[in-house]
């Protein structure tokens, strides 16, 4: 054997960094409708493609073009816009309030907005969701009352979790919600659980799974893989991939594999990749996804392909380690601004009306704040009794607890 | 009445249960076709079918992950780690996930689930088949963890546990699963079917979780055991002839705290005895806990005895067990301090 020198340690690294000039030429992104439309019972070996392209439907023409085109009637596509424009306010009225000291802490979905727009459209009643922190657009699109996410956020005396949670970690087992952890990637395995039980029920409910690019690479990501894998299970597993895991490059997490969605493959899970910035791909996908699980076709894995815009949270300052004006160089846009020029070429949308919608909007965010800090802000007004700490823990509360409580003084 | 193995009595409490409530499924490594390398779900799955009973992959974040979201579906999944020692992979979905969930919340979603492992030591497991991880749990907020030492108990405690609608840890004492074992290791093992506790009545009965059980009545010191320590305890009582109290805790938490105080305040001593090791222990809170609520009836230190602060080791295993004799010279020494 020849001499192969001294062996190098691989650690892979952004393109460009602070100060640098934003480069995506990295980022292949195929026309729109260009990718084909699979039947959903395709043999999963078959369609190894999707894995490593991009579904798109809306080309740079505000057109819906190709085989993932025409799900959606005006209607459905004016009520798309309505959340996502209202995701994007809530979020920033909310980023404010925490600036503000009116809550501890906030997350944004600046830029990812029609991922969990368009998904909750795609899902029946009765489904259930196991989201991340960032995918608070199931709620908005479910109707579910912003009041309410403030109360949470503020931790008030209306706050339905009690304040016993972090801002953001909603739950809502009515609204197909399930109740957010901190602790990255458990949900997954717990989707395909849930999503095992519907089956094992002879129901016809079916799970999402979401996770980040970066909690790829947490050890649940491979056990939802291998028990939806071995038990087809009904559940559709989500990878937003925004390029971003706090200050962590996408590249961390996939290493090698090509793609996020590529991961899927050696699973025999049908595997699709698709424009994160573009609300009819997105639904597209999904409900061909939802159509499969519940067709007791098994599981599809989805890769959303989209950016993180803002920051990763309240608490971090992404000028540290990506240049300030990426997010303006992503070749795939902004969600918000494509579905706008799509609907203004139907025909149905104007500028005009666009800005009345926003100004609306903003009207109805702020009425809401408004009665949500009526019930109180985190150091301010209203607040969950201290005897709510000790309750809920169990359904009874066993004799140490009780003790506990007589000594707190509650 | 029957008499069975605690084998045959967790078997049985599952078969109850399962033909109880279609919503109890049971599923781990080997559960299924093969009946678990224990046999304790023999021929559940001939029974209820694969979608009552069934294999998992090897990956035990996955069997306690998806059990907690069939759980929150509205199931009641029994799963099983094959052994306590292989229980961390999944320690994250337990603590953080299970036990918070209906916390979390407020109610929203909870856990009903039972998680199945075979624990302890004394079997020249090594390392890695005979750990006793309870105080890893106790020390977990919104668990209960049950050890039962016998197959009467083992059944009416794990029908509870099922039915009970929070997570419960149930750790089953692998040496006792056969038989009642006293740390006597040279002398011949003796059958459940020789021991009144191996009578194990048919059909539905529980055990209600947070009761201890007195196995032997005494005046002069009180000694807390759970699982195999609960015979090494008797052992060393008989061999020391020392009028001792034996409290069988069998659930760890929610403790059942008025018990043992009943007797310490009566004894007036007290002797902790675990396999697990001794530093952080379960034996730390019970002592700590007989010492707050004692104090002023105590004639003598609290005394532990436990496995030492080290890996459990292969060779050196009844040198690491704490047998009959470490526990009797416990016992003398707490009896003239």
């Amino acid at each position: 054997m020849a001499d192969a020198g001294m062996l190098r340690f691989h650690v892979p690294e952004p393109e460009v960094r602070p100060g640098g000039t934003p480069d995506f030429s990295n980022v292949t992104v195929p026309k729109a409708g260009s990718v084909p439309r699979p039947e959903i019972d395709v043999d999963p070996r078959t369609i190894r493609d999707l894995a490593f392209s991009i579904i798109r439907v809306l080309n740079r023409n505000g057109e819906a073009v190709g085989p993932w085109a025409g799900l959606l009637s005006d209607d459905e596509l004016l009520a798309g816009l309505r959340h996502m424009m209202t995701l994007r306010t809530f979020d920033a009225r909310m980023q404010m309030a925490q600036r503000q000291g009116k809550t501890s802490f906030y997350m944004q979905h600046l830029g990812e907005e029609a991922v969990s727009c368009a998904f909750r459209k795609a899902l029946s009643p009765g489904d259930m969701n196991f989201p991340t922190y960032r995918q608070a657009g199931l709620l908005i699109a479910d109707g579910y009352p912003m009041v309410t996410m403030m109360n949470q956020i503020y931790s008030n005396e209306a706050d339905p979790l009690k304040g016993r949670q972090l801002p953001i970690m909603y739950s809502s087992k009515e609204h197909g919600f399930f109740s957010i952890s901190g602790n990255l990637a458990t949900q997954y395995i717990q989707a395909v659980g849930w999503a095992m039980a519907s089956a094992i029920s002879n129901d016809s409910r079916i799970a999402a799974g979401w996770i980040g690019d970066g909690s790829t690479a947490e050890s649940d990501f491979h056990s939802a893989l291998v028990f939806a894998s071995t038990y087809k299970a009904p559940v559709v597993l989500n990878v937003v991939n925004n390029q971003w895991a706090i200050s962590t490059f996408q590249g961390i997490a996939r290493g090698g594999s090509g793609t996020f969605a590529a991961r899927g493959l050696g699973f025999g899970i049908p595997s699709l990749r698709v424009d994160g910035n573009d609300y009819l791909a997105v639904h597209a996908v999904a409900k061909w996804a939802a159509e499969r699980a519940r067709s007791n076709l098994g599981p599809t894995l989805v890769e959303y392909v989209t950016y993180r815009a803002g920051a990763h949270s309240s608490s971090d300052d992404p000028s540290a380690y990506r240049p300030k004006t990426e997010s303006d160089a992503w070749p795939l846009g902004d969600p918000i601004v494509r579905l706008k020029n799509h609907l203004i070429r139907l025909g149905v949308w104007s500028d005009e009306r666009h800005a009345q919608a926003e100004a609306e909007i903003l009207d109805t965010v702020i009425a809401a704040q408004k009665e949500a800090e009526s019930h109180g802000t985190l150091h301010a007004g209203g607040k969950p009794s201290t005897r709510d700490m000790f309750e809920g823990l169990y359904a009874e509360m066993p004799p140490h607890l009780r003790r506990q409580r007589q000594q707190a003084g509650v | 009445m029957p008499r069975r193995t605690m084998i045959e009595a967790i078997r049985d409490a599952m078969d109850v249960s399962m033909g109880r409530d279609d919503k109890v499924v049971v599923y781990g490594e080997d559960v299924g076709f093969f009946g678990g390398v224990f046999r304790c779900t023999q021929g559940l799955q001939a029974k209820y079918g694969k979608s009552r009973c069934f294999d998992a992959p090897i990956n035990e974040s996955g069997i306690v992950g998806s059990a907690i979201g069939m759980a929150a579906y509205g199931l009641k999944p029994c799963v099983e780690i094959q052994f306590a020692d292989y229980m961390y992979p999944a320690y994250d979905q337990l603590t953080q996930e299970a036990a918070r969930l209906r916390y979390r919340s407020n109610g929203d979603f909870t856990c009903p689930i039972v998680v199945r492992m075979p624990t302890g030591g004394g079997i020249f497991g090594g390392q890695t088949h005979s750990q006793s991880p309870e105080a890893l749990f106790t020390h977990v907020s919104g668990l209960k963890t049950v050890v039962p030492s016998n197959p009467h108990d083992a059944k009416g405690l794990l029908i509870a546990a099922i039915e009970d609608p929070d997570p419960v840890i149930f750790l089953e004492p692998k040496r006792l699963y056969n038989g009642p074992f006293d740390g006597h290791h040279d002398r011949p093992v003796t059958p459940w079917s020789k021991h009144e506790l191996g009578e194990v009545a048919d059909g539905h009965y529980t055990i209600p979780l947070g009761k201890a059980a007195i196995r032997r009545t005494g005046s002069a010191i009180t000694v807390l055991a759970y699982g195999t320590m609960v015979y090494v305890a008797q052992a060393a009582v008989e061999e020391t002839g020392i009028d001792a109290e034996i409290i069988d805790l069998r659930t760890l938490l929610p403790l059942d705290l008025d018990t043992i105080v009943a007797s310490v305040k009566k004894t007036g001593r007290c002797v902790i005895v675990h396999e697990a090791t001794l530093t952080s222990g379960f034996g730390a809170e019970l002592s700590a806990l007989v010492q707050e609520n004692c104090f002023y009836h105590l004639e003598a230190p609290v005394a532990r005895v436990a496995g030492w602060d080290t890996p459990y080791p292969h060779a050196q295993e009844w040198d690491y067990f704490p047998g009959p004799a470490r526990v009797g010279r416990a016992l003398l020494e707490t009896m003239e301090a």
